[in-house]
Order: C-alpha cells, then structure tokens, then sequence
C-alpha cells in the first residue's frame, strides 16, 4: 500500500462520500526544513463534518493520520465540506 | 521559562502572530509564504513573524500547544485560528478581516 492509498484507507472512518488524495511531494522535495515527508492535497465531503467549523474538521481528518506526520506525511493541505455543502463551493 | 509557557507569553503580549517557516520577507515553505500574502493583503501592520528553522524547541513545541501538527499557524489576541487552508478560507469569505480588525480581547 503506498502512502496515498494508506490516507484513503485511514479517512474511511469518516465515511466519505467524496475523496480525493493528489499526491504533490514531487513539487517539494528538499526544501528548507522538509525531513522528507510527501505533501498531499485532499478533497474530502463527509458527513462527519456538519455543524463543525472548519477547524474542527481539520483536527479530524489529523487525528486519523496523527502518527503519520510529519515523518511520513511533511504536509497536508485540505478542503473539508459537509455532505449538504458540497459542491456549493 | 519552559517552551509552552514562552509560546503563551508571545501569544498573548502580541496582537498577531504567526509561527512559519523563514521570515516575511524570505518565506522558506510555500504555506508560509501564503500565509504572509493573506496577512499583507488584509493590511496588517502589526504582524509578529517567528520563524521556528530558527528556533528547534518552538518549533516542536507549537504543534503542542495548539494540538495541530503543521505550519504555519495564525494566533489572533492568543486565540489559534487555523492553518493556510483555514487562513485562505477565512479571507475568501471576508471573516478574517473582521477578526483583524475586531479582535475578541
């Protein structure tokens, strides 16, 4: 399983209606203060995220990945919507 | 005085704060330098910039405080409000200009 597949089987628990896991480490590597770990991109619709502001949603989705970063993952940049705001956007 | 106690005090004594990677002005990370864009452009002026490559046990220790494991992060009157994704749809939607400008003390 390699790393973008292991996010998409992790963030299952949250039950996603849409995910989307781009994969950018390749536009990063070796940067200042980058250990090596990959930078990925994700869109995700979930119904675990209604009611919660943004910041909460986030937490989620690092709780998920918590003992993947930074080492495995060095940078995850997200967009989180609820299932009744998808695509709204 | 212990890294979480010295992170309070630059929270809290200083109106914004953001801890990134490099300087305003030589930005080492590109969510550090998006970071700094969105603040220019909501015309801050009061911006206190501290670069964690420079500083090892900050930069351990911030993840800690907010419970959030990236950077950067943006603090408004010791409040932590987000990282970039969370800073670019703050300003997209007009809100962190309102918290700019109306801290809650």
């Amino acid at each position: 399983m390699n790393l973008t597949e292991e996010i998409h089987a992790r963030l299952q628990s949250l039950q996603p209606s849409h995910l989307e896991i781009r994969d950018d480490s390749a536009l990063h590597a070796g940067h200042a203060g980058n250990n090596g770990g990959g930078h990925f991109q994700l869109t995700m619709v979930s119904p675990a995220f209604t009611g919660k502001p943004t910041l909460a949603r986030h937490r989620l989705v690092y709780q998920l990945l918590a003992d993947l970063m930074p080492h495995r993952i060095h940078a995850l940049s997200m967009q989180v919507y609820a299932s009744d705001e998808a695509f709204k956007h | 005085m212990d890294t979480q106690e010295l992170i309070k005090n630059q929270v809290t004594a200083n109106p914004v704060v953001l801890y990134m990677k490099g300087s305003p002005k030589f930005p080492q990370c590109g969510f550090s330098s998006l970071a700094v864009q969105i603040l220019q452009a909501c015309g801050v002026q009061n911006l206190t910039a501290i670069d964690v490559l420079q500083n090892p046990a900050i930069r351990e220790g911030i993840k800690q405080y907010a419970n959030w494991p990236t950077i950067p992060q943006l603090y408004i009157h010791g409040e932590f409000v987000g990282g970039a994704d969370i800073m670019r749809s703050l300003y997209e939607s007009g809100e962190l200009q309102q918290m700019l400008e109306n801290p809650v003390a």
